[in-house]
């Protein structure tokens, strides 16, 4: 039978009979791609000419001492040129789209970090650009906008639906179907029909790679724990691929929102509130009504607001491979806090949820133990929801002072 | 996939009925709504409107809240259906009411979680319950199908899967042989609602498609006037006319309804 992407009961490819060719020639690529041992190093070259690879793994010194449990190291993805992992994925894919011969891209983005990272990439390999995100993202996120914009890429917002992350798939699916002739989706995370949660987790791949090469070459022994933060499931992907045969524990977080019991969180993996379901073009765990209906998600970091989860995590969930946990608003928020004041970085509201999940466990550990926390992304973009969860007066001063600057204008 | 299944199943009850009705008729005429919008009340009055005008037969969308194939205006009924309360449950009643009032085949359209969360073999048994005559569901392709396709032949249901212009002749013959009821042409690349040119072009496609099917053609996306519709004659047995309806009534009421088919049909 030939490979659909099923990772136990999970994945495949429910895509609309329209995107079935579009489906096999990249499918074709890829396959080729994958098995092109020239392709990788192409990719590792590009990777560390034009972004910073390999990325940093940092020893938190001050966080460990002030825990007084496990070693806690962080990978330092928000090294990464653009500022976060996407940029590993965008790159790969842009390789790929090079190869197709295809002249514009299209992708979805929450954060914004995957819209910057694939507006960086169609301005660097020349392609036409446009960027679907929600509506409610485009709000929270406005600094990565502007960088969209004068990256060159159009950026659209999205007002139908529950106006965030899943609904600008949605979109950008609906530009495919109608331009798949020129255009390529690069799909931002671990998730999709297949190939896409493969290949995605091929191309983040490289930071679990050089990870365990940087935690052998500084401690010369393994973690007993690493930990990353799990929206649609790329960067912990690619953090848990370099241990997977390893006897390390692999921890994903999500987003617990307002706390699970309030129903307002993002939590498919480690709440009984997701279920088996089909949407967006794969099967999964999905917050979703007993009719099938999607829900509402909520998470103070629009990078973790999704409903679904990789197929590969859910199965990895299933057999016991991997554990998830979650962190709330207000638990990132302190994490947050922490980890400027002590070691002098600003993870994404989205890593903090890793690192949020590592220091509720890191105390109990013993001294010899070591874990790696995956620091996806950097926070410059949060800027305003952070000044707001923190409530920062001198910034409101700055910004109503600078808001009455342009009104002048 | 298994690879044994690939006998076509027996002429359905659908089948039949485009066949015998194709003896009266050039074309026939497949209109399409999404229950619940923009009431339940409304889409009872948009059906008798349709059958009565000479609609043959219909498709009934129950709301998905992530529409991925639909464009701006069947998403935004999709919505609008679920915002003000749409459920399966109610879809099911709906359908079932107008199954006993009128006297065409009904089909369901909708997305794949639907049936799947509901069960897909319960799913079929209550469609055949109730009197629906199949099933159009654009995100299971074939080779997706396999659970469907046991719980749809197993209760006599058609399974009317989708040709569209990137698919190969090949993949047509595979389509074939697991569709039931009639083949859904796609008129073009992107989704529903959009506007189509009926050129030369989209005539050697439909050829493709009828030589590539042992069963009736409908074509859908973007059909919306009377000229359409001729340019089809001769090209496929059904016509399928979708976001234009909605158009019409959010434009100029329930009451539109009539006028615009019989516009179509005469
Ligand atoms: C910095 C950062 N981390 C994590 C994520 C979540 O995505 P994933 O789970 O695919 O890594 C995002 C997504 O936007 C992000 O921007």
């Amino acid at each position: 039978m030939k490979h659909r992407g099923y990772y136990g009961p999970f994945g495949g490819a429910f895509l609309p009979e329209i995107l079935v060719a579009t489906f096999e020639e990249l499918n074709a690529q890829f396959r080729q791609a994958k098995e092109d041992k020239h392709f990788w190093e192409e990719y590792e070259t590009l990777m560390a000419t034009y972004s910073c690879r390999p990325t940093p793994l940092t020893y938190a010194e001050n966080l460990t001492r002030h825990f007084g449990g496990a070693k806690i190291y962080i990978k330092r993805e928000d090294l990464n040129h653009t500022g976060a992992h996407k940029a590993n994925n965008v790159m790969g894919q842009g390789l790929l789209v090079k190869r197709m011969g295809k002249k514009r891209v299209i992708a979805e983005t929450g954060a914004g970090q995957h819209g910057v990272a694939t507006a960086t990439m169609a301005a660097k390999f020349g392609f036409d650009c446009t960027i679907y995100m929600g509506e409610v993202d485009v709000l929270r996120q406005r600094p990565n906008v502007f960088w969209m914009e004068q990256l060159g890429a159009t950026v659209v917002p999205v007002t139908d639906g529950t106006r965030i992350l899943k609904d600008a798939i949605n979109e950008a699916f609906r530009d495919w179907v109608t331009n798949m002739d020129t255009t390529h989706y690069v799909l931002g995370t671990a998730c999709g029909p297949h190939p896409f949660p493969e290949m995605v987790s091929w191309f983040q791949s490289i930071i679990g790679k050089e990870a365990r090469v940087q935690i052998m070459k500084a401690e010369g022994r393994l973690p007993s724990k690493v930990f990353a933060c799990v929206g649609g499931g790329s960067n912990a992907m690619g953090l848990f691929q370099g241990f997977m045969d390893d006897p390390v524990e692999l921890v994903g977080v999500e987003a617990g929102g307002k706390g699970i019991a309030s129903g307002r969180h993002a939590s498919r993996l480690c709440s009984e509130d997701a279920s088996f379901g089909i949407a967006q073009g794969y099967k999964t765990y999905f917050l979703q009504n007993s009719d099938g209906q999607m829900k509402e998600t909520h998470s103070i970091s629009a990078g973790l607001d999704y409903v679904g989860v990789s197929p590969i995590l859910a199965n990895m969930r299933d057999q016991g491979k991997a554990r998830f946990e979650y962190a709330t608003d207000t638990e990132v928020v302190d994490a947050l806090k922490l980890t400027m004041r002590m070691e002098g970085i600003i993870p994404a509201l989205e890593s903090c949820h890793a690192f949020a999940g590592a220091f509720k466990e890191v105390a109990n550990m013993s001294t010899d133990d070591i874990i790696i926390i995956n620091q996806s992304g950097r926070g410059d973009k949060d800027i305003f929801t952070v000044a707001d969860a923190i409530g920062d007066p001198k910034w409101k001063e700055f910004i109503c002072s600078k808001a009455g600057e342009y009104r002048n204008d | 996939m298994t690879e044994t299944k690939n006998q076509a199943p027996a002429p359905a009850f659908l089948e039949t009925y485009i066949r015998e009705q194709r003896k009266k008729k050039d074309i026939l005429l497949m209109t399409h709504i999404v229950m619940g919008y923009p009431s339940f009340e409304a889409s009872f009055e948009i059906v008798r409107q349709m059958v009565d005008a000479g609609v043959d037969l219909m498709e009934l969308q129950i709301p998905f809240s992530e529409p991925m194939a639909d464009g701006p205006v069947i998403l935004k009924a999709n919505q609008a259906a679920l915002d003000s309360g749409a459920t399966v449950e109610k879809c099911f009643e709906f359908a079932q009411k107008v199954s006993d009032c009128f006297d065409i085949p009904f089909l369901f359209m909708t997305y794949g979680n639907i049936l799947y969360k509901y069960g897909m073999d319960a799913f079929a048994a209550r469609m055949s319950e109730i009197g629906v005559k199949g099933a159009i569901v654009p995100d299971f392709p074939p080779e997706e199908a396999n659970d469907y396709l046991s719980a749809m032949n197993k209760h006599d249901m058609s399974a009317v899967f989708i040709f569209s212009p990137e698919t190969s002749d090949q993949r047509m013959k595979m389509i074939d042989t697991h569709a039931t009821g009639f083949i859904y042409c796609l008129a073009r690349k992107g989704v529903t609602g959009k506007d189509t040119q009926f050129s030369s072009d989209m005539g050697s496609y439909l050829a493709r498609c009828r030589k590539s099917t042992r069963l009736p053609t409908a074509v859908g996306f973007g059909v919306k006037e009377k000229a359409d519709i001729d340019f089809l004659v001769g090209k496929a047995d059904i016509a399928v006319v979708g976001s234009q309806t909605i158009r019409e009534v959010e434009q100029k009421g329930v009451d539109a309804t009539g006028p615009f088919i019989r516009s179509l049909i005469e």
